[in-house]
């Protein structure tokens, strides 16, 4: 049995490290990236300065995302992101039963955070899909973006940057409703602020 | 010990990019050997069977000398035969002639009948050139083009305000070639690149640019140094967008601005009220949103201009999604409050 008066080290510095930078640069990026799609002459943030951040970020952003993805291929940290199949549509019903109808009964969480199982089965379900398919996506999509003259020309008739484009913006557009998710999740620790406390110190 | 390096799915993602890295090389080859093959029909065009052509046979006593890079004729003192080079801008090129707007001429229906005796009289280089309102002012079948108003666009413009009396059509649109474009080619690309050619055909050849000007030609890749994706930007606008006054009456605008006019700001084109839309996106992309319909004809446009080219649907789709998300959020907070007191 665990004792959970005793806090538990889950986030080692490197994942810290990166996890604040991944979110200043989505923010960033959410931003200018609505102000180059809305561009509009009177708009706050100018075209030009709008894209010369978006590209900055969108690079470092990039290169943030390497460290996470050998980081995960490499050390423990990367088996929190292996789903178990077997039995997985059950547990995740389960933690979507705690979250819609549980969680105002005061019930416990039905799969409590260990050093073993850091996710419960909806954030290990929404952290691979956000991580390994979503962002895969977005910083492809933005290098076509980037770089409009590697993009396959037409396909069926249709200009490449069409197809890129659109990907960019879908999967720009799913991030941004995982952050507003993600950080309304954040307020179901032990107190409202200790999830958010957690991710700086490290200590769970 | 749960480690299972095996299952992970950074793996997964390493070997999907891979297959895509093959999927992209593949579709880039096909794509550049596509273009390449383009390109070949584009610079041979097939041999024109010049039987079919109106007046094809009397412009043939003219094209025997001017159809080539040389010509030959027999001294009538020596009668011996001389070969001779033609001047490059005297050479009528038939493949082009016969495709072009006035294929159906005959070379004296411009040029005087004098023409037609050899050696040529001195006293023709005197000869003033017709211009595009000498055939096409006044004439209700060429109304729909706008000839006069295209007049009075370039004498409005810097090109026939700063420029000598021989800066006429003629040094735009070379009648022995013109074919009408803009309205007809449904291929944006392709009036882009025909356009843009129009313009460095002086201001990329210093020969033809200081034929009007004693000012040093500037060199258009330096001046533009400041425009993002450069090469994106000269492939898929027309110079005329920025370097000349659109308005939404003309198709193609003549009236060449100022350079302290020139348009540099970014918004100018990347917003939703695009001045693309008076310009470059005016007719084909307008012609083919009537002709495919809603989705191809905008949402997926030949154009990708970030901007103009956005789509009001799916713009409400994701605000209501987004709205949908913090409305639950919202609401979902509300109710952990009033439990938890």
């Amino acid at each position: 049995m665990e004792n959970h008066n005793e806090p538990l080290y889950l986030y080692p510095v490197w994942i810290r490290l990166w996890h604040i930078l991944n979110a200043l640069f989505c923010l960033t990026l959410i931003i200018t990236g609505l102000s180059i799609q809305f561009s509009n002459p009177t708009i706050i943030v100018k075209f030009r300065a709008a894209v010369a951040v978006h590209n900055v970020a969108g690079v470092l952003l990039s290169i943030n995302y390497l460290i996470f993805f050998l980081g995960n291929l490499f050390t423990k940290n990367g088996a929190y992101y292996v789903i178990e199949v077997r039995g997985f549509f059950t547990r995740l019903k389960s933690q979507f039963h705690h979250y819609t109808i549980g969680v105002f009964k005061n019930e416990n969480a039905p799969f409590p955070v260990t050093m073993e199982s850091k996710f419960n089965p909806l954030q290990q379900f929404s952290y691979v899909a956000i991580m390994y398919a979503v962002l895969p996506l977005v910083i492809l999509s933005g290098i076509g973006l980037l770089y409009p003259e590697i993009t396959v020309h037409s396909l069926i008739g249709i200009s490449g940057l069409d197809y890129t484009d659109l990907l960019h913006l879908l999967c720009g557009f799913i991030v941004t409703i995982f952050m507003c998710i993600h950080i309304y999740f954040c307020t179901f620790g032990k107190t409202t602020l200790s999830n958010f406390k957690s991710i700086i110190n490290g200590y769970h | 010990m749960i480690y299972r390096a095996n299952v992970r799915p950074a793996w997964v993602v390493l070997v999907l990019l891979l297959c895509f890295a093959i999927a992209f090389a593949l579709a880039k080859s096909s794509d550049s050997s596509s273009s390449g093959k383009k390109a070949e029909t584009q610079e041979y065009p097939e041999k024109v069977n010049l039987a079919k052509f109106k007046n094809s046979e009397t412009n043939e006593l003219c094209l025997k000398c001017h159809g080539q890079s040389k010509y030959a004729y027999e001294n009538a003192e020596t009668k011996k035969v001389v070969h001779k080079r033609m001047y490059s801008e005297l050479i009528i090129k038939r493949d082009e002639f016969y495709v072009s707007n006035h294929k159906g001429f005959k070379c004296t229906d411009c040029h005087s009948e004098d023409y037609t005796t050899f050696p040529h009289s001195g006293n023709l280089r005197m000869e003033s050139k017709a211009n595009c309102l000498d055939c096409h002012g006044g004439d209700d079948k060429y109304a729909k083009f706008q000839f006069e108003k295209i007049d009075s666009n370039f004498m409005a413009s810097v090109h026939s305000q700063k420029h000598s009396q021989d800066f006429t059509c003629w040094m735009c649109h070379n009648p022995h070639t013109y074919k009408i474009n803009a309205r007809t080619n449904e291929n944006l690309k392709e009036t882009i690149i025909y356009d843009n050619l129009i313009c460095l055909s002086c201001h990329s050849d210093i020969t033809k640019y200081e034929l009007l000007t004693n000012k040093q030609k500037p060199n258009i890749l330096v001046k533009h140094e400041w425009l993002p994706n450069q090469a994106s930007h000269f492939t898929n606008v027309r110079c005329i967008e920025c370097h000349a006054q659109n308005k939404d009456t003309l198709i193609v605008a003549h009236q060449i601005v100022p350079k302290s006019l020139a348009v540099k700001k970014c918004e100018s084109c990347h917003a939703k009220n695009s001045i693309l839309y008076a310009s470059l996106f005016k007719y084909q992309v307008q012609e083919n949103i009537k002709k495919q319909g809603w989705f191809k004809g905008l949402f997926l446009s030949e154009t990708a201009t970030i901007g103009p080219d956005q789509n009001n649907t799916l713009n409400i789709i994701s605000l209501v999604l987004f709205g949908f998300t913090i409305l639950i959020i919202l609401i979902h907070a509300v109710i952990r409050i009033q439990k938890s007191h």
